[in-house]
């Protein structure tokens, strides 16, 4: 068998950090699938060539410094407003490619005219959705997508349906719109629902790139941090307790 | 058949130590380092590089993209015998 030394060369390299991603060491903290959604992005963005052509869009929550981690033109919205902003982007330079990237207090609490009006104008752009079910950025809060019985700081001993209503599963109410092409679901647990990931996320952009309308990738994610859980007890936790209520997979594509 | 063996490279400064390669390795390859890295993290690192198969999966799965894959295939030093 070869020595781990000789296998190390440049014609042995099989995975390497994409060009995309910039050298800054992302904020967030160790774990958080934020992170692995970004490197997702890159890529797709790096494999189909647009690095030149395509915009994002950064929310308010833990993702708003998004634009330091991938290296193309970044525009910063206001607290849920992305999905207008990309829509005034992508109208403005229709030759672009314009996608959103929104936690679920962004996408589902503050911003859901936004996002509901956008999705039903069948605006041709991206949305991605990270749905840790909790407002990780400003301490954890209960989020309209925080699970029955889950804690949060705002709900230390679990979320009381009765006392703060039903968890919101928008995307399900996303797909029903005319103006949605593709909705799907996803999450970045395992290495094999990471590749599931970057497959979807490949095909929202190649949607806009065929004019479609508006794509939706939502990836069922971890708050280490909020959830008050190690990393690798936030993946599991998420499997037995998160994908049971936010199933996975396509829910519309046309 | 040739037989894939693979090696990791862990950017021991970037590492935060967050245990989800470790979790994520087929074949128990990667441990966290007792030392701590300038932020104070226990880095990853091959505690048993020879079980590594260069699959990707601990890199892909790595949320601060801190690892890179090499992979060879090996050729039999022996001539298959049909
Ligand atoms: C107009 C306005 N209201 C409230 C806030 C405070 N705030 C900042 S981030 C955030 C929620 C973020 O949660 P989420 O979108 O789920 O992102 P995460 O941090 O979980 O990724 C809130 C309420 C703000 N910045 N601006
Ligand atoms: S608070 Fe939660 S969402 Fe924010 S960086 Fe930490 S783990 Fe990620
Ligand atoms: S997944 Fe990445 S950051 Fe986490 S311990 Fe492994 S190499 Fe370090
Ligand atoms: S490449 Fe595969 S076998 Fe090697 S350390 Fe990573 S996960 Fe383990
Ligand atoms: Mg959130």
């Amino acid at each position: 068998m070869a020595d781990t030394y000789t296998i190390i060369s440049p014609e042995n390299l099989v995975y390497k950090k994409t060009d995309l991603l910039l050298d800054n060491v992302m904020h967030y903290c160790p774990g958080c699938s934020h992170g692995t959604v970004h490197k997702l992005i890159a890529e797709v963005i790096d494999e189909m060539g647009i690095q030149e052509s395509t915009i994002g869009i950064a929310p308010v929550g833990c993702s708003v410094l998004a634009y330091n981690y991938i290296d193309i033109d970044w525009q910063e919205a206001a607290h849920g407003r992305a999905p207008a902003l990309a829509t005034a982007v992508k109208r403005l330079m229709p030759d672009k490619i314009v996608f959103s990237y929104q936690g679920d207090g962004d996408l589902a609490a503050i911003g859901t005219a936004e996002t509901i009006h956008a999705c039903n104008r069948g605006e041709n752009i991206v949305m991605v959705f990270i749905n840790n079910g909790i407002y990780g950025m400003t301490g954890g809060q209960m989020a309209p997508t925080t699970l029955p019985g889950m804690p949060a700081s705002t709900c230390p001993t679990g979320r009381d349906v009765k006392r703060d209503g039903n968890p919101l599963k928008i995307t399900e109410l996303l797909a029903q719109l005319p103006g949605t092409c593709f909705v799907t679901r996803h999450s970045v647990h395992t290495p094999g629902n990471v590749r599931k990931t970057k497959k979807a996320l490949r095909k929202a952009f190649e949607n806009q790139l065929a004019n479609k309308g508006t794509s939706l990738v939502e990836v069922v994610s971890t708050c280490s941090s909020g959830w008050k859980m190690t990393p690798v007890q936030s993946n599991k936790w998420m499997e037995e307790n998160m994908l049971p209520y936010y199933p996975l997979g396509d829910i519309k594509d046309e | 058949m040739a037989k894939a063996k693979g090696a990791i490279v862990v950017d021991t400064v970037t590492c935060k130590g967050c245990n989800i390669c470790v979790s994520a390795c087929p074949t128990q390859v990667i441990k966290l380092a007792d030392q701590v890295n300038g932020k104070g993290y226990h880095y990853a690192y091959m505690a048993n590089p020879d079980a590594c198969t260069g699959c990707s999966n601990c890199a892909i799965m790595c949320p601060d993209t801190c690892i890179t894959v090499y992979r060879v295939k090996q050729t039999s030093a022996e001539p298959t015998i049909h």
